[in-house]
């Protein structure tokens, strides 16, 4: 009998689990080893690949113009997961803690702009920032300045817009790990004779360790690989790894470098969540 | 490369457009066919063809009337799919996803495509309305004898600026250039046509290979960049930010600088000397097409007189059509550098394929954009 229940759980099992295997390896897994392969093939002057082993496209990644992008990428990437940590938190910690009987309600305001393309979000923030748009408006308005000043394509445009777009991806993960967060251990600590900063540092905030650590992969990874709000909110002044694989597909007609280049991303970014989760995560985990 | 979404209606359509090129991006890397891609027939002939044919074309570059009279005339039904750059139409036909019968890449493109042997030779007996089109516009030297292509429309690229601003500019590239428009300046997100406006006023032809030629451009793009706003399309970027005051001078399509001037008479156009581009974009037939019959008449339709005025007063773009000029009204005709005077005609050149040199404009692009 109890064999008999056993075989028809895993049967069970390798149903459900067969749809999604499936799904992954032919839409993610099958189109990445195509990358991979076209990553070692050779461009024909009018696009189109030979396949072969040219590790010549990988060399080409080492051009100074190519690494200097790479590099300003991993850049404003971090810089855009550290405001994005620094600004959410503290609104995390408050949904989560204080927010009693409006919590879902705050919630489902953070997640309200998902419900709206990227796209339009970034175009309406062109409007807003534009010479005449209501922000200089308002500027000038308050007396701050009599003149529109220079709020759009900007790299500093570029930065707000990716703490605006990624910031939600931020709150949601250290809300689920505050939201857990027994408020009696920050009682005990105080009691304990520690002080507010003290009992935040040592107790609540490794406690909320996971959704850091999440909160900042799901934000580091999309803004490295980010091309549409540098074009859209920086008039393409400033190029970023994604700008330079597309251009590699669309306009220079050069998949292998461009699938190289992506190749590239992938495992550099792998790298850095490897390292960061040992470095960071494991210690603060393991210390609690 | 590639005029993206020249002439798109409407800020909505704009926004799609965009999208349309993060997910082709998508598309192309799942390689996926598009239609039925069975090669059958080609340009075989045989039996009559179905009354289908599949338009494969720019975002909103039809007027309204130009399919329904189409398909009024003769009963073909016409479905449409659209791109936004030149390259994404080439990436899509290289992904062997073709099914369609009419294309219209430009001038350049057009080149490419024959190089890479992927169109089907026109038989010009079925399309007895190329007649119309003008000594000039036939035999460009992508095709010299139209073998493979006909022209659709064609246009400058050239500055549209704020004349109240900043007084009539006059017929150079130099105000791009210039420190009293610090921030003020929008080039084109197009490696050919920005490398282009450098080439041009040094007096260089836009098809140049010359390295040395290539490094005095890149630099002037380089010393021109504190100046620039940004690198924008033609029709979302340019146009628009200098209907709203936060570009004086850009650098645009002349059919999206003649949409600006329709709605706002303080700004004007320029073609400027030494040089400035003349763009054209062709009708062509891939192989692999399914109803070729069809796409010629479809060729033909587009080439009558009428139906040519008719697209040319939606689009703002110029026609090549000769029998359809005498139609087209005057508020299009007097537009600045609309009908080009014999010496403005002298001075524009033609993008043309340079092969490998392509990549090499590309990465002084991004050395631009980059610095």
């Amino acid at each position: 009998m109890g064999e008999e229940k056993g075989r028809g759980w895993t049967f069970g099992l390798v149903g459900l689990l067969t749809p999604v295997t499936l799904w992954l390896g032919l839409f993610f897994l099958v189109p990445l080893l195509f990358i991979l392969a076209y990553s070692f093939g050779t461009s024909g002057v009018y696009g189109g690949i030979t396949l072969g082993f040219n590790p010549g496209n990988y060399l080409k990644v080492f051009d100074p113009l190519y690494l200097e992008i790479i590099v300003r990428t991993f850049i404003i990437a971090l810089i855009n997961t550290f405001l994005c940590l620094v600004l959410g938190y503290p609104l995390a910690y408050f949904i989560a803690l204080k927010g009693g009987s409006w919590k879902n309600a705050l919630i489902l305001l953070v997640m309200i702009p998902f419900w709206t393309s990227l796209l339009l979000r970034a175009y309406a923030w062109v409007i807003i920032l534009s010479g005449n748009g209501i922000a200089n408006r308002v500027l000038q308005f308050l007396g701050i300045t009599d003149e529109p000043i220079t709020l759009i394509f900007t790299p500093q445009a570029v930065l707000m817009g990716m703490v605006y777009s990624y910031l939600p991806f931020m709150i949601l993960p250290l809300y689920a790990a505050l939201e857990k967060f027994d408020v009696r251990l920050k009682e005990a600590a105080q009691d304990l004779g520690a002080s507010r900063w003290h009992t935040f540092w040592r107790v609540t905030f490794p406690l909320s360790m996971p959704g850091v650590i999440a909160g900042s992969i799901l934000v580091f990874i999309p803004s490295a690989g980010e091309f549409v709000i540098p074009n859209l909110l920086g008039g393409s002044r400033t190029v970023m790894t994604g700008n330079l694989i597309q251009q590699q597909f669309l306009q220079a007609r050069d998949w292998a470098f461009g699938s190289a280049l992506s190749v590239m991303l992938a495992g550099l970014l792998v790298a850095a969540i490897i390292f960061y989760v040992r470095k960071v995560g494991a210690e603060k985990l393991e210390g609690v | 490369m590639g005029r993206e979404k020249r002439i798109s209606r409407g800020d909505f359509l704009k926004a799609m457009g965009a999208a349309g090129v993060a997910g082709s991006t998508l598309s192309i890397l799942a390689c996926q066919p598009n239609t039925n891609p069975q090669q059958s027939g080609g340009g075989g002939g045989g039996g009559p063809e179905e009354k289908k044919l599949n338009l494969y074309n720019w975002t909103g570059y039809v007027a309204k009337s130009t399919i329904p009279s189409f398909e009024k005339k003769t009963g073909i039904k016409v479905t449409q799919d659209y791109y936004t750059s030149n390259e994404e139409l080439l990436a899509k036909l290289q992904a062997g996803g073709t099914g369609y019968d009419v294309i219209v890449p430009s001038d350049y493109m057009v080149e490419v495509m024959i190089k890479s042997d992927i169109l089907l030779p026109l038989d010009k007996s079925k399309i007895p309305n190329f007649k119309n089109i003008g000594e000039n516009f036939k035999g460009l030297p992508y095709d010299p004898d139209n073998e493979y292509s006909v022209p659709y429309q064609w246009g400058t690229t050239g500055i549209l600026y704020n004349k109240k601003e900043i007084g009539e500019l006059g017929e150079s590239w130099d105000p791009m250039w210039d420190p009293e428009f610090e921030g003020k300046i929008g080039m084109l997100n197009d490696v050919r046509e920005t490398m282009g406006a450098a080439l041009y006023r040094l007096g260089y032809s836009v098809n140049t290979t010359d390295p040395d030629q290539l490094d005095e451009a890149e630099a002037a793009l380089k010393e021109q960049k504190p100046l620039v706003r940004g690198y924008f399309d033609s029709y979302s970027g340019n146009r628009p930010l200098v209907l709203n005051g936060d570009l004086l001078l850009g650098h645009n399509f002349s059919g999206d600088a003649y949409d600006a001037l329709s709605s706002n008479p303080d700004l004007d156009y320029v073609v400027p000397k030494p040089g400035a581009t003349r763009w054209t974009d062709n009708m062509t037939i891939p192989k692999g097409a399914e109803h070729p019959d069809n796409a010629h008449k479809f060729i033909n339709h587009i080439l009558n007189a009428k139906v040519g005025a008719a697209l040319d007063s939606y689009l703002y773009f110029n026609t090549p059509n000769e029998a359809a000029l005498p139609m087209l009204p005057d508020a299009l005709t007097k537009l600045p550098y609309y009908t080009l005077a014999p010496e403005v005609e002298d001075r524009l050149q033609i993008i043309q394929d340079l092969g490998e040199v392509t990549r090499d404009y590309e990465r002084r692009f991004t050395e631009v954009k980059s610095a």
